[in-house]
């Protein structure tokens, strides 16, 4: 028993072991791709992860997360590009918006739940999505906005930005989901009239969660804008390549469980970038399959399968 | 604003109308019955769509002829998805979002499936009456549009006859109400929510072959009309077929509405706002679930 809890405690560090090796990398490797593959994962982990608070542990499962992450990217590129704000505050005012912008969505959104709540954000983040494609005078429209200059000119300086946000994020993530109010979002995943009944004010809390999890949406938003130079609404509004992967990665991985988005962004950023290198027409379609087979053979995920066998 | 062409859109919008509601009848039915949300519905709309291209193109058949193949072709389809790939997880009681990313996940099959076999060209089916109008009075309405909405309000009245009047569709109801009950009764759910799944499909297939004439078809077309339908079935209320058919007319008239008189790019914004009033006022649909 004492081992058990020796080793519990010091399971709290590996995340930040991982972390610190992955910044070691860059010392033995210099390979710009390898490097890009990490920055991807750690991308989509963080996505994964600001989902899965919302998803995982407050059972509220979103298919519109693009809205948050479409309106982190345009934050920060509209600030640079119209208002000469720099970058650097742009990414910060990126997760703001992204937070600003779950309210109001929650508020209509929270008075369904289940698949009614989870496609009712999905049209809200369209309905964003139409929005920023049609209000040219504003947004560019279909154009899209290219950033000539970017936060970092080197893929180095992207790679340790982004160890530094995950850091933050898996400490806020841990911190939150050990308190009273982790708790608080289990219950209302467990028992939404329950916990109601208990005196657990279920829409403060799951506008909570859902605040937190579109600021780091949407930073991470503001992150893609500025690594991928382009963006326009087709590509981060989307609801394939954003919202319904960011569902994807949490639930291969295990919805609800610590991990799970960390290994599921890996599996996913993998394998796609796998099959986009041999057969990219067929990719969109093996990512299909894909869905598929996770949700036929591996329903609670990679961790929660393993967790069943403890 | 001349009246004439007020009414001319609003007849037009009704028109439409009528096909959206096919097509959120098949969404609804599927809900009402497996309380699943099918997000590959645009998808057999798209399968509907190329079917009746292709029979079009390679045989010279008529559209409105090719509903007679797409109905069963689209039914065998949504029974094998349901018997081999939804069935199982409905029973393994997974989650509710595993069955939606699982049809989200036959979605993005069918549609690059489609995209490696048809390429992404848009395709259109043109035919001596594609551009044909009628006139009632000083009001020229489309003559497909005409057609397709006569066929679907058909197509519903022998769907209505078949679920109110036959055994099968008072076991689908039945299920529909409360399936636990149901299977005490002795109905087999596994069959019925086989069949309703194929129904709901072959709905769907139907309103493809009738979508041809006055549309156009893509792969990515499925994305678009999935969330069509859920407009429709949302705008109605969830289960309700009632509700269905008067959210596919709305939804078809307000759109028809917006498009003349606001801006064309601007009337599938439009189906959103709508949508999104609803779910703040009244989020149990126009109609809401009082009836099946």
């Amino acid at each position: 028993m004492l081992k058990l809890e020796e080793f519990t405690q010091k399971r709290k560090l590996i995340p930040f072991i991982i972390l610190l090796m992955l910044s070691l990398i860059p010392l033995f490797i210099k390979n710009e791709y390898i490097l890009h593959l990490i920055i991807l994962i750690l991308l989509w982990s963080i996505l994964g992860i600001s989902w899965n608070l919302l998803g995982g542990y407050t059972g509220q499962v979103s298919f519109g997360h693009a809205a948050f992450f479409g309106v982190g990217a345009y934050t920060a590129c509209l600030f640079y590009v119209k208002g000469g704000i720099p970058l650097w505050l742009g990414i910060i005012a990126a997760g703001i918006s992204g937070a600003l912008i779950s309210i109001p969505i929650g508020a209509i959104c929270f008075r369904l739940r289940g698949p009614y709540f989870a496609l009712s954000v999905l049209a809200l983040a369209e309905v964003l999505r139409l929005i920023t494609l049609h209000w040219k005078s504003f947004t560019e429209g279909a154009v899209g906005i290219l950033l000539i200059e970017t936060i970092f000119s080197t893929k180095l300086g992207y790679y340790y930005f982004i160890i530094g946000i995950a850091i933050i994020t898996i400490i806020i993530m841990a911190y939150l989901l050990q308190k009273r109010t982790g708790y608080y979002f289990r219950a209302i995943r467990e028992d939404e009239d329950a916990a109601e009944a208990l005196g657990i004010f279920t829409l403060r809390y799951k506008l909570f969660a859902l605040i937190i999890s579109a600021f780091f949406t949407g930073i991470m938003g503001a992150f893609f804008a500025n690594y991928t130079n382009y963006i326009d609404p087709y590509i981060v509004f989307s609801i394939g390549d954003v919202s319904i992967a960011m569902v994807l990665i949490v639930v291969l991985g295990g919805i609800g469980t610590f991990w799970g988005p960390l290994i599921g962004a890996t599996i996913v950023v993998l394998i796609s970038e796998g099959f986009r290198s041999f057969f990219s027409t067929a990719s969109l379609l093996i990512y299909g399959v894909l869905i598929v087979l996770v949700i036929l053979f591996l329903p609670r995920g990679v961790v929660g399968s393993i967790q069943r066998k403890i | 604003m001349d009246i004439t062409i007020l009414i001319q859109t609003i007849v037009s919008g009704i028109l439409v109308g009528g096909l959206y509601a096919l097509i959120g009848l098949g969404m609804t039915l599927i809900f009402g019955v497996m309380r699943i949300i099918n997000l590959a519905h645009g998808e057999f709309l798209m399968v509907g769509m190329y079917i009746c291209f292709w029979l079009f193109r390679l045989l010279g058949v008529d559209p409105y002829l090719s509903i007679l193949i797409s109905i069963p072709f689209l039914f065998l389809l949504g029974i094998i998805l349901q018997r081999y790939l939804i069935l199982p997880i409905i029973k393994a009681n997974a989650p509710g979002e595993n069955q939606i990313l699982l049809t989200a996940g036959i979605g993005l099959i069918l549609t690059n499936v489609a995209l490696l076999l048809f390429s992404p060209n848009y395709y259109t089916v043109l035919t001596h009456y594609s551009n044909a109008t009628i006139l009632f009075g000083r009001i020229s309405l489309s003559l497909p549009l005409l057609w397709d909405f006569i066929i679907s309000f058909g197509i519903t009245g022998i769907l209505y006859y078949f679920i109110m009047k036959t055994d099968i569709g008072a076991s689908i109801r039945a299920v529909a109400q409360n399936s636990d009950a149901a299977q005490l009764m002795g109905i087999n759910i596994d069959r019925i929510t086989i069949i309703t799944f194929g129904i709901g499909a072959a709905l769907v297939g139907a309103a493809g072959s009738l979508f041809m004439p006055i549309y156009y078809v893509f792969p990515a077309i499925g994305e678009i009309f999935t969330l069509k339908a859920f407009i429709v079935v949302v705008l109605g209320g969830m289960g309700s077929a009632i509700g269905a058919l008067v959210g596919g007319l709305t939804l078809g008239v307000v759109e028809t509405l917006g498009a003349a008189y606001i801006s064309m790019s601007l009337k599938d914004g439009l189906g959103f706002l709508v949508f999104v009033l609803v779910l703040i006022f009244k989020p149990s649909g126009l109609v809401g679930k009082t009836r099946f």
